[in-house]
């Protein structure tokens, strides 16, 4: 039988030392994902360190205003904490459009943020896979991938990254967090994850044994509006086919700040920075917002089953764009 | 004697619930035993070829592995003449996901670890797995699924159909489906020199028993079933599958108690599927409505091990009036897992063409959709001539559309609008055929006053214990609580499966005959049960074993209103009402969740449910809960469901009509015609999911 040890340190120090002794061992946060990935073979880490009950558990204000929320808060937590629910809807929301309930109150800010892909022939480990194995090759550019990405892929990987939770982070600039025995460092959460390139195997610049502590969230843009829209097969208790993160703050009907961020088209959360860009100081109109996200995804690449992707991400962001938009004009909160 | 009131057609409550919800209902995978020992399946990683060699050498490393089975080293099983149950007996791999061994072990997690252990070599042949309606090697199947014929011809389609003024001609896909019941196929096997007892989930565990025997080649005396709650099986535990012809043959191999309960992930390629459907279905009319001619032809597959045809053409030789008519099915057999029964094998997928066909003629025609269906109503079953025992659905029509406000939507497509939400609505009718099958039963009456009855039920769920108790209660005459009633042991009176909505029809009849003559006996004897009990026997091998000269149908009418999303494509569902005919109805309260869980798992077909064979591997994708989409709570809203109580003589003693399928009869179309209201798109390929709406808006 394959046997692993556990941890449970009571600090970020010895969580980080164990780890660091140990090439081949993986932090433990509500495991709803990596326990899987061991059941299924995916996964099988010698030293489990369970960082799920270190005292990074708190949502707090930082001096300027902002939020700081810990790595081993649960994200239906999270979810409804007021502070969240009042200056970061977009967060509460996406948060809440993820998984269930059940796996919700066991899932971490941490684990959530380094879940895996879902792609189908990651987690078989009887077909080749580059994530999983490198070399073995990439079966679902021609096999199923309904689900994987139009943007930033590479002919190594199309997988996706699957959090919600993350895609509202890269709309808020969210910065995590992240402690090691080199010292404490912090990485925008917009470079957390990477695409995939000829390294799939590699989800994140994360180095081995780094730890995640907090995120933090910069201070809410006054009057801004934010939301989170995902699309998916069933109601509830699925993945996205495509989801919508955005912020919008508009000053006398031109947009002011704008940050617009998608889920399920790529590895990594996809900031769309082409669209952001040329937004800014135009008009908040549904004409501007069509240009600027059509921009933004001209660089998509479908593969043969997932093209319905690109015109499903800008019909969610054009549409909410255009609602926030009403929102901020009618003061609606 | 004073008379009760009658307590058939009561909402008594499940009898077992209280077991249930408090975890004391023992499933399969449930019982502790002495000594017991986890096996866990090593699948195939290829779709066709022969394994060369398998080595277990680094499985059997850790000690607490007691063994890897092969066909090499297996326990030989005789043949009982079910491919399915036929395990490790051939190096030959039919299909992706077929179990090649069986590693067996003291703990859950070393099985695993060992399975995962065992490397097999293969001699890898080319694989064969795409369905499409022009493939070569399509043949003509002697019969399909219930023991129709694969084609029926009446009258002459192709001159009636081409003399038509009104025609319909439309394609309809419906892709594999999965059973996936709560409860995986479980078994525990433990032997005594050669008696053997398995704790089984089966649907019926009289043909599990003889299976078991005919395998083992001991008597069937000698085998104990067990399968007293079972959770769950849609049709896909209607025979015994290969995990309980696997336990006990690793029990007998080890020596010791095993337990088998198929990880989820392998269920899909060793369980069956519904297979995958094309139907093309042309319908001629006249220019009011009145079908002339009407043709429904299937392609569908089956596997290398076994033919299993789906009868989708089936349900079109009864519904409509058609005097021309052609009904055909096609198969091809293809390197994949095999196929079987699932919630109304042929109606549920036939009706969801034959149903978009008729929605696609009522616009053609000009004419609302339930009109059309009542000017086609039959006077007799077209295909046989025979009257129809009762046949409802006119009224089921009417009183659906009366209830649903069927006759206030505006009838033009794609104007039903709530802001950015499109709001259409959708009728189609349902059927399914009543099945009932020879069963007996005992019945025994104590000199306490208390009554036991026997017989070899299976309660997948549907609350067939508590029907059977009613029917015995009345049938005895004596308050349900005085009646107990012994199911799920295959050592009880020979019942026939939990299968094609047949149990309560199948297993209620000998019940009743065996109570009523039990009542006559407690009479006979001045009203005393003398020392020792009174104990009858009945079957029903001559009342339910011979045919019948009428045509036996329940009929329903599903109606539907859905809004489609036109930013993201997604249809949800905002209500759906079902009314049904269906003999009297036994228990209300039970048959209620029947039709809900019926509807539900339509609207799952419709909308969420689908699995896809990829073609590289042959495997499906969708093998877990996460990606094979049941629908969530929050996919199905408020569900409607009355019924029409017939009187209907030619039935059994409980003029009850089967209603476990029923239900989930003509929902998907039902759907995808409120689809084309509420945008004016015709999809005719399921599951409805966002990408095909917003592709087509
Ligand atoms: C059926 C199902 C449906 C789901 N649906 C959705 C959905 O719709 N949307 C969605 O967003 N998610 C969904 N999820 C995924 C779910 O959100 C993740 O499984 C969960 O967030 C992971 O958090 P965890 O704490 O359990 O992580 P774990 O499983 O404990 O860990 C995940 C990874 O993070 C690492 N890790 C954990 N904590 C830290 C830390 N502090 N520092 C560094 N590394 C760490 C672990 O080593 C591991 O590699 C679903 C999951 C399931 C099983
Ligand atoms: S897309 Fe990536 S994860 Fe999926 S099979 Fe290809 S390499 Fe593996």
């Amino acid at each position: 039988m394959k046997t692993f040890q556990y941890e449970r340190p009571a600090d970020a120090d010895t969580a980080v030392a164990l780890l660091a002794d140990a090439p081949t061992g993986a932090y433990l946060g509500g495991g709803t994902n990596l326990v899987d990935l061991m059941k299924l073979g995916v996964a099988a880490p010698d030293l489990l360190v369970d960082v799920s009950r270190l005292p990074f558990d708190a949502v707090e204000e930082t001096g300027t205003g902002g939020l700081r929320i810990g790595a081993a808060v649960r994200n239906s937590t999270l979810a409804v904490h007021p502070l969240v629910r009042e200056r970061y809807p977009v967060l509460s929301q996406a948060l809440l459009s993820g998984a269930s309930t059940q796996l919700r109150n066991a899932a971490t800010v941490g684990g959530n943020l380094l879940q895996r892909t879902r792609c189908p022939y990651f987690q078989d480990v009887g077909k080749p896979c580059n994530k999983r194995r490198p070399g073995t090759g990439c079966p679902a550019r021609e096999g199923a991938h309904r689900d994987l990405a139009v943007l930033g892929a590479s002919e190594h990987c199309v997988a996706t990254n699957p959090s919600d939770m993350a895609v509202a982070l890269a709309a808020l600039d969210a910065i995590v967090d992240v402690a090691s025995g080199h010292g404490p460092r912090r990485v925008p959460l917009t470079d957390l994850h990477r695409l995939p390139g000829d390294a799939p195997d590699r989800d994140t610049t994360l180095r081995h044994g780094e730890l995640i502590t907090a995120v933090e969230l910069p201070p809410p843009m006054p009057g801004a509006r934010s939301a989170y829209r995902k699309a998916r097969d069933r109601a509830s208790y699925a993945f996205a086919l495509a989801s919508v993160g955005a912020v919008l703050q508009v000053r006398e009907g031109l947009v002011h700040h704008v940050r617009v961020a998608f889920g399920a088209l790529a590895a990594k959360p996809w900031r769309a920075r082409t669209a952001e860009e040329a937004l800014l100081g135009e008009p908040a109109t549904t004409a501007s917002f069509d240009d600027a996200v059509r921009h933004e995804l001209a660089a998509a690449r479908p593969l043969r089953d997932n093209g319905y992707k690109v015109p499903l991400a800008r019909r969610m962001a054009v549409s909410m764009l255009t609602e926030l938009a009403a929102a901020s004009a009618g003061g609606t909160p | 004697m004073t008379t009760l009131p009658r307590v058939t057609g009561e909402a008594v409550a499940r009898i077992e619930a209280r077991d249930k919800v408090t975890g004391a209902a023992s499933y399969a995978a449930d019982h502790p035993l002495d000594g017991l020992t986890h096996a866990w399946p090593v699948t195939a990683t290829v779709a066709r070829g022969d394994i060369t060699a398998v080595d277990d050498s680094e499985a059997l490393r850790d000690p607490a592995v007691l063994a890897v089975l092969t066909h090499a080293n297996a326990p030989r099983l005789a043949d009982a003449g079910d491919p399915m149950v036929a395990v490790l007996r051939s190096p030959h791999v039919a299909h992706h996901g077929q179990i090649v061994a069986l590693a067996v072990a003291e703990t859950l997690e070393a099985a695993r670890a060992a399975a995962g252990a065992v490397r097999v070599t293969y001699d890898e042949q080319p694989h064969d797995v795409v369905l499409t309606a022009d493939r070569p090697g399509l043949y003509t199947p002697d019969e399909v699924n219930a023991g129709h014929p694969a084609d029926r011809r009446r009258g002459d389609f192709d001159a009636a159909y081409a003399a038509s003024e009104i025609t319909v001609d439309a394609v309809y896909e419906v892709t594999p489906l999965h059973n996936h019941p709560m409860e995986p196929h479980a078994a525990t096997a433990v032997w005594d020199g050669d008696a053997l007892t398995v704790f089984d989930s089966n649907q019926g565990s009289t043909v599990v028993r003889s299976t078991l025997a005919a395998l083992f080649e001991v008597d069937e005396a000698d085998v104990r079933v067990v399968s007293e709650h079972v959770g769950g099986g849609f049709g896909s535990k209607g025979t015994p599958r290969p995990h309980v012809a696997l336990a006990a043959l690793a029990a007998k191999a080890v020596g010791r108690p095993v337990r088998l309960a198929l990880p989820r992930n392998r269920i899909a390629a060793v369980t069956g599927h519904r297979a995958p459907t094309i139907q093309r279905v042309r319908l001629g009319a006249d220019a009011d409505g009145h079908i002339d001619a009407l043709a429904h032809e299937t392609v569908t597959q089956t596997s290398t091990l076994t033919e299993f045809v789906e009868q989708a053409s089936v349900s079109s030789r009864m519904m409509y009036a058609s005097p021309h008519s052609l009904t055909t099915h096609r198969v091809a057999r293809l390197d994949v897992p095999s196929p079987s029964w699932m919630r109304a094998p042929g109606e549920c997928p036939g009706m969801f063409a034959l149903e978009s066909a008729m929605d696609e003629l009522a616009s053609a025609c000009g004419l609302d959709p339930v009109e059309l269906r009542i000017r086609n109503e039959p006077p007799v079953e077209p295909d046989s001539g025979r009257p129809f025992s009762s046949r409802h659905l006119v009224d089921c029509l009417r009183e659906g559309a009366r209830r649903f406000g069927w006759h206030d939507r505006d009838p033009r497509p794609a104007v039903g609008r709530d802001g950015p939400l499109l709001i259409g609505s959708g009728v189609a009718a349902s059927t399914y055929p009543v099945w009932v099958f020879p069963s007996h039963a005992e019945a025994y009456a104590g000199s306490d006053g208390r009554y036991e009855v026997r017989v070899n039920a299976t309660d997948i769920g549907t609350g067939a214990r508590t029907v059977l108790t009613q029917i015995a209660a009345d049938a005895l005459g004596v308050p349900l609580d005085l009646v107990r009633v012994s199911i799920g042991r295959g050592d009880l009176p020979a019942g026939s499966v939990a299968g094609g909505s047949s149990g309560t029809a199948s297993w209620g009849w000998p019940v009743h005959k065996a109570c009523t003559d039990l009542r006559q006996r407690v009479s006979d004897a001045g009203g005393h049960v003398p020392d020792g009990g009174l104990f009858v026997r009945a079957d029903t091998e001559q009342e339910a074993g011979g045919g019948t000269e009428y045509s036996r149908h329940a009929f329903g009418a599903q109606f539907a209103e859905v809004q489609v999303d036109t930013v993201t494509g997604e249809v949800r569902v905002r209500r759906m009402l079902g009314v049904f005919a269906a003999g009297h109805i036994l228990n209300p309260r039970t048959a209620r969740s029947q039709f809900i869980g019926g509807m539900t798992m339509g609207l799952g077909m419709a909308l969420t449910e689908g699995s896809f064979l990829d073609p590289e591997f042959g495997d499906f994708t969708e093998r877990d809960l996460a990606s094979y989409h049941v629908a969530a709570c929050a996919d199905v809203p408020e569900i409607d469901v009355h019924w029409i109580d017939e009187d209907d003589p030619h039935l059994n003693p409980m003029g009850s009509k089967g209603i476990g399928e029923i239900g989930i009869v003509g929902a998907a179309a039902a759907l995808a015609n409120a689809v084309h209201h509420a945008t004016g798109m015709r999809v005719r390929r399921l599951p409805i999911h966002p990408d095909t709406i917003l592709l087509g808006l």
